[in-house]
């Protein structure tokens, strides 16, 4: 059972309150992208063994959106924050060093 | 290979069982082999195995990290059947359905296959129709299933009850061919048969890099050292993703935990496979009496082989409703495994953007009953490179948006 904090409204909950929807940051082309992109979107994966960087919803709360990193590993969660944004911010990825000295920047989805 | 028969166990039985081999070599990795094939699980041993017996290539290895048959093929409901919606799917599900008829006799080993049949209910208007429709594919399909009504239900399954509150049964899917195997045997009869053949089983090896040369393959590394290949084939299920990026290129997938649980034995009471899409749940009672359990999947991306404890929940939750007979059982354990699920619920095999690399995988929760005809499908890829069985399920369909959307057939439950 994860404990999951939501930005949102400031609730820490347990994971049944929320729901989680798959991988965050994916970039979405625009007018004249081509069909490896729009791919790329749609299904294309990083599907980590580690660090991952997620989309979740406040589902049975306040409703919103917001991003969680977590590890596929070992289900630590390392933070919550905000969905608008296109990188996750300083402070998570100071949690992730700090947790997994080592771990590079590269592995983040394109 | 001494054949097993019932001479054989005669005869042992007169010497004390003194007489019994391995049923496998323990192999030690050689320099090169024709194919490697990474992961021996079902679908990896079955791959090889009819990469011998169809195509004579037998200068195989077949490496696994852990042990033989130690991950989601010995994890798994054991439920077999194939009455899926669209072409492609059944296509490949029922070759397989009909090869598990034949594996015991083929494989010398017994699979213990048992086409008890298999219901799914119905417990919405909305299944109502959509396994309707399912039975008409499947009439044209030539799979023989049919729709049941609520008391046919009742007569097949007695302990079911069929007016529950939340969901009351409203008729079923059945299947009469389907049914449940011994998923270790099966993993087992193929190591046996593929070793036999000269192929070599090499546990404990765990691929760590894929070596390439001009976008060609040319072997793997591991923790024993480099073996050279001139094709590849990954079945490695949930760990799928890891190993594309080694090679160099990324797969639609991701990767939940399933989970399962397994009651105390009891006596003979349920001699169908049942499974409830609609509240999560689906059972069967094993030979051992067991009554064996399996759920939803968790939501999020997990590689631990354990999922949340409210999904366990969720799933009992929904048969004590269907099965009240089940409050009063205990369980005896329980366990997960890591599926590779994707966008469509249908798996992929099919080349790769690396040549001579070959991806069988995305059988998400649902890949025992696709075993031999997985294996037999993806071994014509790889021997022929190509394949009548494998056409549909190719990598490219993504991009094309060529979809064979099982999500609503199968996306919860198998």
């Amino acid at each position: 059972m994860l404990t999951i904090h939501c930005p949102n409204c400031g609730i820490t909950a347990e994971e049944t309150e929320f729901h989680a929807h798959g991988e965050a940051h994916l970039k979405r082309h625009g007018p004249g992208s081509s069909d490896d992109q729009f791919e790329e979107y749609l299904f294309m994966r990083e599907n980590p063994k580690g660090v991952h960087f997620e989309r979740w919803r406040h589902q049975n709360g306040c409703g919103k959106w917001f991003h969680v990193a977590r590890c596929t590993m070992t289900l630590e969660v390392f933070g919550s924050y905000s969905a608008q944004t296109y990188t996750p911010p300083q402070e998570i990825l100071d949690v992730i060093e700090d947790r997994r000295p080592g771990w590079s920047k590269k592995e983040l989805a394109q | 290979m001494k054949k097993y028969s019932v001479f054989a166990v005669a005869r042992e039985a007169l010497r004390h069982h003194t007489g019994w081999n391995r049923a496998w070599r323990d192999a030690q990795p050689k320099k090169r082999y024709d194919v490697i094939i990474v992961g021996a699980g079902g679908h990896g041993l079955a791959t090889a195995y009819y990469l011998g017996k169809n195509f004579g290539i037998t200068n195989v290895a077949i490496l696994e990290k852990g042990w033989l048959g130690g991950g989601n093929t010995g994890r798994n409901t054991t439920i077999i059947r194939s009455n899926y919606l669209q072409d492609p799917s059944a296509a490949i599900y029922e070759k397989s359905r009909s090869l598990y008829e034949t594996m015991s006799q083929d494989l010398n080993y017994n699979v213990m296959f048992s086409p008890r049949g298999v219901i799914m209910l119905a417990q919405t208007e909305h299944e109502v129709r959509g396994y309707k429709r399912t039975a008409h594919a499947n009439n044209l399909q030539g799979v023989p299933t049919e729709f049941i009504g609520p008391e046919k239900v009742k007569s097949l399954v007695p302990i079911i009850n069929i007016d529950g509150p939340r969901y009351p049964v409203l008729g079923g899917l059945w299947q009469a061919r389907g049914g449940t195997a011994r998923h270790d045997a099966v993993a087992w009869g193929y190591a046996r048969a593929c070793s036999d053949m000269g192929m070599d089983v090499i546990q404990k090896c765990e691929v760590t890099g894929i070596n390439k040369v001009n976008g060609k393959v040319t072997g793997v590394s591991t923790n024993r050292g480099d073996i050279e290949c001139d094709k590849l084939g990954m079945v490695v299920a949930g760990h799928s993703g890891h190993l594309a990026d080694m090679a160099g290129f990324r797969l639609p997938i991701e990767s939940v935990a399933l989970q399962a649980l397994v009651s105390e034995p009891i006596k003979p009471c349920m001699d169908v496979v049942v499974m409830a899409n609609t509240v999560h749940g689906y059972m069967s009672q094993s030979d051992k009496g067991e009554m064996v359990i399996g759920g939803g999947t968790d939501g999020y991306n997990n590689y631990t082989q354990r999922g949340s404890f409210h999904h366990i929940e969720e799933t009992v939750r929904a048969l004590v409703e269907t099965f009240p007979m089940v409050s009063r059982l205990k369980m005896l354990r329980q366990w997960g495994g890591i599926v590779d699920v994707t966008g469509d619920r249908s798996p992929i095999l099919s080349k790769t953007p690396v040549d001579g690399v070959f991806i069988n995988c995305g059988w998400g929760t649902g890949g025992f009953k696709a075993i031999p005809g997985s294996g037999w499908a993806m071994a014509e890829l790889m021997a022929k490179g190509q394949s009548p069985l494998t056409d549909a399920f190719g990598l490219n369909r993504f991009q094309e948006g060529r979809f064979i959307d099982e999500s609503v057939a199968a996306g919860v439950a198998h």
